[in-house]
């Protein structure tokens, strides 16, 4: 077989993933938010439907006590946007080496999220409706409840980040798994600042 | 070196190209065998068993559809009642489309991609697995409707509410397992879009460049992102609708603020784009098989490319086209938006016929669907546009005109491109090739059965005929035509018989393993057939989008004569 051409002949690296410079786990996690963009989108959309159909917004029927922008919506929304800072120090501290640090922050960062968990849960105790209660309490119960459980979701990303940081496998080479978390952590955060928008400030 | 040897002449297929793999080992036991194919991640094994549980979908939704020919036969209720009927067209619709086409595209494109781009599996091989197990689970949930109280869901395979949402207040849950199991189908699509689009993007060979890629390659891309954000809204709609059926929601109750057009605007707004994840597969099949089988070059390969692109793009912007007849959508902008997307499948239709023209035609089984392709899915392409135009489309809407026009897209497109492809690449997967005379019978019962059932449904619907409806009078004169119909079906069915005894037969037989049996262009031609489990042992050089031909008849002077066995060096052992 040595009439072969020289390029057939040479063995080639079938282990190749050199295309561009994102890492390939980290394109995955970007397509899956945007794919999760498209969800969120389906039911912003038929939110905005909904409301340009009804002639008052909220709906006369069932009445509902206009949702109060101060002081539980005010606190999450802080609580979270805070939270997306943190995770961005945790992966900055990576990139410089500081595992102590990504630790730290990354650990903060869980505890800002289930902050957020607790009150959400506190607020929906309190708001005095519940999804039966016609078409806007169906929407705010549904979206937000799904956003609670995507930060329940990036939470248990977050617990799972910070085991395997405390066990070091980090490196400012190496940190992939750090990168999506927090880019996952700060889509989560962007959904919220949309339905705290759509449902506090566009009253 | 073995497993590149780019010949297929002869008739010593046996030692061509064949690899070290299992050749000298005994066959290991069924146990060990069943354990391997159950936790396999092999992109190749996953893309096999998409493509039986598929075909096992096909057949049970095919088996449904006789069954409403069969009561279509007479005027009259003779084999089923109303409510059954409509569980039947139902559930029919929704296992073809979500159980049918969707997996078995998946399972080529699991089969093909990796071997296409010279890569030695997907980017989340696990993943890829969990996807594929979840479509059995789904299927099984939504079969499992037939078992429960008030039977399977029976809204059609669109779902609109009120009809999708009256059957809750009576506790009866054939829709929910029907919503459920198309949620589990819908992650699961997802994941593998991800997958798909992430491998084409980062696991392409050296030289493997994007314009190098094959078309199918192109097309598994382009469908891998219409999924990617088509399926979440459909995950959306799903869950509003299940919000309403049993948590109190009004999402689609207009007396407590809902509406019901909203359901129908994001259920066509993942639906139109649907309908390209069910056709442009078919497409990159058919663009495969056309060149080889006419010894030329895809005519406008970056034609091809752009069309399969701006198709996919256009199909975010034409859902309303299903909803004309509501009134409540913009009738002059999407009539226009249908038009312009039907230019780029017109652009492929001249491509298809351009790369035959002039070409040395051969009419090898493969070859023969894809040609009843291109006159069939011709059809169903001028009815559609037909059913683009709005007074029209006001006139035959929910008529048996659209089940003429939906059957000839997904059967004349998408089962034609099946059949195609399994002809084609079964040499591939299975290392023995079809039988060309049973083969040739397939095809010919299934253009002959598929005309008879489908065509006399454009008349039927002209002449009024509504669709989902279990009877008809006897004196509307629509008898006859259904007669034809319900004969018609029967030869679909014989044509699907034969292709099963076709691969009984030829799976009886021993192995050939021949590696490239059609002298065909693209990477999966140029390891063994089936290829081992990386796939390659080495690569030949890309140079082009035909790099198997290029290697063919690049070489040939300094290549081995056809007839010499290659060595099995010891590097090609696994």
């Amino acid at each position: 077989m040595s009439a072969r051409p020289a390029a057939a002949a040479d063995p080639v690296d079938l282990t190749h993933g050199h295309h561009g410079t994102v890492p390939t786990p980290l394109l995955g996690m970007i397509l899956f938010i945007a794919s999760e963009v498209m969800f969120f989108g389906g039911f912003f959309g038929a939110y905005f439907d909904l409301r340009a159909g009804a002639p008052v917004w909220p709906p006369a029927t069932p009445h509902i006590e206009p949702l109060e922008i101060w002081p539980i919506a005010t606190i999450l929304t802080i609580v979270l946007v805070t939270s997306s800072f943190t995770a961005h120090a945790g992966l900055l501290s990576i990139k410089r080496g500081d595992r102590r640090g990504l630790t730290r922050w990354l650990t903060v960062t869980l505890i800002l999220g289930f902050t957020f968990l607790s009150l959400q849960i506190y607020d929906y105790a309190h708001l005095g409706f519940g999804l039966r209660d016609g078409i806007f309490a169906t929407l705010f119960f549904t979206m937000t409840g799904f956003h609670f459980a995507h930060v329940l979701g990036g939470a248990l990303f977050m617990y799972l980040l910070v085991l395997q940081s405390h066990r070091g496998i980090f490196t400012p080479e190496d940190h992939t798994a750090v990168t999506s978390g927090v880019i996952y952590w700060h889509f989560v955060d962007v959904v919220w600042i949309g339905l705290f928008s759509t449902y506090y400030l566009l009253r | 070196m073995a497993a590149i040897a780019g010949n297929g002449h002869g008739g010593n297929g046996h030692g061509n190209g064949q690899v070290a793999v299992g050749v000298a080992e005994p066959l290991p036991s069924l146990r060990t065998r069943a354990y391997d194919w159950l936790t396999t991640t092999d992109h190749k094994k996953i893309g096999i068993l998409y493509i039986i549980t598929a075909f096992f979908f096909f057949v049970v939704a095919g088996l449904l559809a006789e069954l409403i020919r069969a009561e279509l036969a007479k005027p009259g209720l003779q084999v089923v009642n109303d409510q059954t009927y409509n569980e039947l067209f139902t559930m029919h619709g929704t296992i073809m489309i979500f159980l049918f086409v969707m997996p078995m595209f998946s399972g080529f494109a699991n089969f093909l991609v990796p071997l296409m781009i010279g890569a030695p599996d997907v980017a989340f091989p696990r993943i890829n697995a969990l996807s594929f197990w979840m479509v059995p689970v789904a299927g099984l949930i939504m079969v499992s409707g037939f078992l429960v109280k008030g039977g399977a869901a029976a809204a059609g395979w669109t779902g609109y509410p009120p009809l999708s949402q009256q059957s809750a207040q009576l506790g009866e849950h054939g829709q929910d397992l029907w919503i459920v199991a198309l949620i589990i189908i819908a992650a699961a699509s997802l994941l593998g879009s991800i997958n798909f689009i992430t491998t084409i993007l980062k696991m392409r060979a050296p030289g493997m460049t994007m314009f190098r890629m094959p078309i199918f390659v192109w097309n598994t891309l382009v469908t891998s992102l219409l999924g990617l954000l088509a399926i979440p809204v459909l995950s959306a709609g799903l869950i509003m609708l299940f919000i309403d059926r049993n948590l109190g929601g009004s999402f689609f109750d207009p007396t407590r603020g809902g509406s019901a057009i909203l359901w129908q605007n994001v259920f066509w707004f993942f639906g139109h784009p649907e309908v390209y994840i069910l056709i442009l597969p078919a497409f990159g099949i058919i663009s495969e098989i056309i060149p080889v089988f006419s010894r030329k070059p895809l005519f406008g390969y970056r034609a091809f490319v752009f069309a399969t692109l701006s198709i996919g793009a256009l199909s975010f912007a034409v859902w309303a086209h299903h909803m004309f007849a509501t009134g409540a959508v913009l009738l002059p902008f999407f009539s226009i938006m249908t038009f312009l997307i039907s230019v780029p499948t017109g652009v492929k239709m001249f491509n298809w016929i351009a790369t035959m023209w002039g070409g040395k035609i051969k009419m090898d089984t493969p070859m023969l669907f894809a040609v009843g392709f291109l006159l069939v899915f011709l059809i169903g392409g001028i009815n559609g546009a037909f059913a683009a135009i709005v007074p029209f489309d006001f006139a035959i809407h929910d008529t048996y005109f659209v089940v003429a026009h939906l059957h000839y897209v997904l059967v004349g497109g998408s089962v034609f491109a099946i059949f195609a492809g399994f002809y084609f690449w079964m040499p591939k997967m299975t290392g023995r090739k079809l039988s060309e005379g049973l083969g040739k019978l397939n095809f010919w019962l299934l253009f002959i059965g598929v005309n008879m059932t489908f065509f006399p449904m454009h008349t039927l619907g002209l002449d009024g005929m509504q669709r989902r409806i279990a009877d008809y009078p006897a004196n509307a004169g629509y008898t006859g035509l259904n007669q034809l119909e319900s004969i018609g079906a029967v030869i679909i069915a014989l044509s699907v018989l034969t292709f099963i005894v076709n691969f009984i037969i030829t799976m009886r037989k021993p192995p050939t393993h021949e590696v490239d049996p059609w002298e065909a262009n693209t990477l999966e031609w140029a390891t063994s057939s089936p290829p081992p489990p990386q796939n390659f042992t080495q690569l030949i050089p890309i140079r082009s989008e035909r790099p198997v031909f290029d290697f063919r008849h690049g070489t040939r002077r300094a290549a081995p004569p056809p007839s010499a066995p290659a060595p099995v060096t010891p590097e090609v052992s696994q």
